[in-house]
């Protein structure tokens, strides 16, 4: 804790002090509500550590931004997209044979995965490409890790007639090739980033570079609760819904609040999403689960709040991994969207103050996890929300061993998006594959293929766009 | 002669004169335009960084930009971003940017050269600003140019740089409004660095009309010295600059000639971006 103990909070409240929104630990309740912090600043953390070049745009957004959040007609707007586009509001559905190996609490699992491009992104790009819409922007361009917010771009681009270009490293390009041809077919252009690491970092600051230069026509759809201020705020607002859906869901269901809340965390949205319904609920214990990737021993992971310390990347101060020389260090995960060596300014003022406990989770563990939804609930998790599966098993076998009836105790699981994205991921992890890569047993056929016509791969993309 | 004479946000004992200030002056007594160039730190090496910047301040230029290589360059283009990513491949250490401005610093004394270090912030922050500050000057250095700082986020910043006497570059941009013009002004010291054009740092043909509008911005809202970078890359275009600018501020084109002709092929560009600065015609 002591390495962790944020070093420049004193100096860092103080230029800020009259209009910051800092509270100790002890006035985390006292002190009236959590919910709806409207940044720049969350006690030390957030801000505009951006060039000047961006604030203009930065004051637009954030401008653009207020005017909507009062304007019913927007906010009717988002609701009828939620309802009839993106298929709102998801389910929450108990988990119940998942239960048993989760200390036989009772875990509910806030259905993300349903809503359409199968994660809870939709919800963020839907309200920025409105956004975008409203300040006259004709452009939109986006970062992605795992493939997820770029094909959300995309898809909101598509449906709301906006350009779109969606920057990706080009390792994950090829960890995530599918989502690339998915943004291709929505009408985005998806640009490999090569330089660093060539991950979601690196494709940050490419959007970042195109964004100063395309500043007039552009929006930078930030898919995350991070970066400079509006956006930690902006990209939370959006995803409020999450919490205020499994908050009514759970009440109407068992009658009762949680005890625990679980959701993984990379950059953040997810969670910051489903948090804000009960942050200011001092009953219901809330737990981010950050990627540990090989294990936090081992250098080799992404679980920044853990052993990270404050910093300034794209845009906040907020915890980041970094080296002794302040360089941000490569991040590694299984999971291409939690493979992030920072974290939303949220996050970190959450962590500080105590209102939520931040835990990694190895990507082994994880992956157990993924198996055991799979074969005990029928449900496909993305290895994203796998880490906040395997945590759950974790928070509920502590909480049955508080005693008492464990079926009394209820954890839920914010399921951030389906795993058909990590099929080949998995398939790959679990030894389903041969040496060629294909899956085991599938290249038995001695059938000759029909004809050597371009049609036979025709029949192929048929079903590929029913997929 | 300070910049900050305008009530900057710090008040209280005012620093010596600013040394970035004084070279600019120096070249307008001289009826001319300051020439202002940048290189990183430890490209190649950090010895040839050091023979390679000492090798610009004697071919003409008045104020050095030592460039600290950073992981996360948003405001570099493809050129310095490469030969940063190069030098953190070969193990730089940001604690070598102050032999690096130490060596550049004695060695062109006579010359009364300003060395400026730029530098994304966190470097700065993670080593503790008023240590980082105290380091640079005991170095010799002039103070910083902060592309990801804005005053608004610079009060740890206003205070070291005042306790060690240091410049404040902040940077104002064509989206600037004259708000912030106003208030960004006023917060800096030695120079207002103008960006001619929205975008990241790298060659370009023709400098943006946009530059000379961002100038003449900051001059209403009072600057003294504003100096114009971004997209200079030859005689010619600081030629154009040196007409309504201070100083002209050249990177990637001084990068490439580092990378591709060593700290020699330095010199030659610097000497003739020198014949752009207007010696002969005094500024228009």
């Amino acid at each position: 804790m002591a390495e962790n103990a944020p070093e420049g909070s004193a100096a860092a409240s103080g230029p800020n002090a009259d209009t910051n929104d800092s509270r100790g630990p002890a006035d985390a309740f006292l002190g009236g509500s959590l919910r709806h912090a409207a940044g720049p600043y969350y006690g030390a953390y957030g801000g505009r550590w951006m060039p000047e070049s961006l604030i203009a745009a930065l004051d637009e957004l954030e401008e653009t931004f207020e005017k909507a959040k009062q304007d019913p007609e927007f906010l009717a707007e988002i609701a009828e997209l939620n309802r009839n586009y993106s298929g709102r509001p998801s389910l929450l559905t108990e988990a119940k044979r998942f239960s048993a190996h989760a200390g036989g609490v009772r875990v509910f699992l806030k259905r993300e995965d349903l809503n359409h491009t199968g994660s809870h992104k939709i919800n963020n790009v839907l309200g920025q490409a409105l956004l975008a819409k409203r300040m006259g922007k004709t452009r939109i361009i986006a970062e992605t890790g795992a493939g997820q917010h770029g094909v959300a771009s995309a898809t909101a681009a598509a449906f709301l007639g906006l350009e779109c270009v969606v920057y990706m490293g080009a390792e994950d390009c090829r960890r995530q090739a599918l989502n690339v041809a998915r943004m291709q077919l929505l009408g985005a252009t998806v640009v490999p980033v090569t330089n660093g690491s060539q991950t979601l970092k690196d494709a940050i600051n490419d959007a970042l570079r195109d964004w100063v230069a395309n500043v007039e026509t552009t929006h930078y759809l930030l898919g995350t609760a991070a970066g400079a201020h509006p956006f930690p705020s902006l990209v939370r607002f959006f995803h409020e819904v999450i919490g205020e859906e499994a908050r009514a869901q759970i009440l109407e269901q068992t009658a009762k609040l949680p005890d625990a809340v679980c959701a993984c965390i990379g950059g953040g949205s997810n969670a910051i999403g489903i948090f804000h319904g009960f942050l200011d609920d001092p009953s219901v214990r809330l737990y981010g689960f950050e990627a540990g990737g090989d294990g936090v021993e081992t250098g080799r992971h992404a679980a920044t709040i853990t052993l990270g310390r404050p910093g300034v990347l794209h845009g906040a101060r907020s915890y980041l991994m970094q080296d002794e020389d302040g360089q941000t260090i490569e991040s590694h995960s299984i999971s291409a969207g939690l493979d992030y060596p920072g974290v939303g300014p949220e996050h970190s003022y959450l962590h500080d103050i105590g209102r939520v406990a931040y835990e990694p989770i190895t990507d082994a563990e994880a992956m157990e996890a993924f198996s055991l939804l799979c074969r005990t609930e029928g449900i496909i998790p993305a290895i994203e929300s796998s880490h906040a599966l395997a945590g759950a098993i974790k928070v509920g076998q502590r909480l049955a061993a508080e005693g008492g009836d464990p079926s009394d105790r209820i954890v839920i699981v914010n399921l951030s998006g389906r795993g058909d994205k990590d099929v080949q991921t998995a398939a790959d992890w679990f030894g389903m594959l041969d040496e060629n890569g294909q899956v085991k047993g599938t290249t038995l056929s001695t059938r000759q293929p029909k004809g050597a016509s371009p049609h036979t791969a025709g029949a192929v993309g048929t079903g590929e766009e029913n997929a | 002669m300070s910049a900050s004479q305008q009530t900057g946000p710090v008040t209280g004992e005012r620093a010596a004169v600013s040394k970035v200030a004084a070279a600019i002056d120096r070249a307008k007594a001289e009826g001319r335009a300051a020439l202002v160039g940048y290189l990183p730190a430890g490209y190649p090496s950090v010895q040839e960084s050091i023979d390679a910047a000492i090798e610009l301040a004697r071919n003409g230029a008045d104020v050095i930009e030592i460039g600290i290589p950073y992981s996360d360059p948003v405001m570099d283009g493809s050129v310095i971003q490469a030969a940063t990513t190069e030098a953190l491949a070969r193990g730089f250490r940001v604690a070598s940017v102050f032999d690096v401005v130490k060596a550049v610093t004695d060695a062109t004394a006579a010359l009364g050269t300003a060395v400026l270090v730029m530098t994304y912030w966190n470097p700065v922050m993670r080593m503790g600003v008023d240590e980082f500050a105290r380091r640079l000057a005991e170095a010799g250095g002039a103070g910083l140019i902060t592309p990801d700082l804005i005053p608004d986020e610079a009060a740890e910043w206003f205070d070291a740089s005042e306790k060690y006497g240091l410049d404040r570059v902040f940077l104002v941009a064509p989206s600037t409004t004259p708000e912030r013009m106003a208030m960004t002004v006023a917060a800096t010291r030695g120079f207002t660095y103008a960006v001619s054009l929205m975008g990241v740092t790298g060659a370009r043909e023709a400098v943006d009309q946009s530059a000379q509008r961002v100038v003449a911005g900051a001059r209403e809202a009072g600057a003294e010295r504003v100096c114009v970078g971004l997209g200079v890359s030859n005689a010619e275009h600081v030629r154009e600059i040196a007409a309504y600018a201070d100083g002209v501020i050249v990177g990637t084109a001084i990068v490439s000639a580092l990378r591709d002709g060593g700290p020699a092929a330095v010199g030659r560009l610097a000497a003739e971006l020198s014949s752009g600065l207007g010696r002969a015609t005094g500024p228009a």
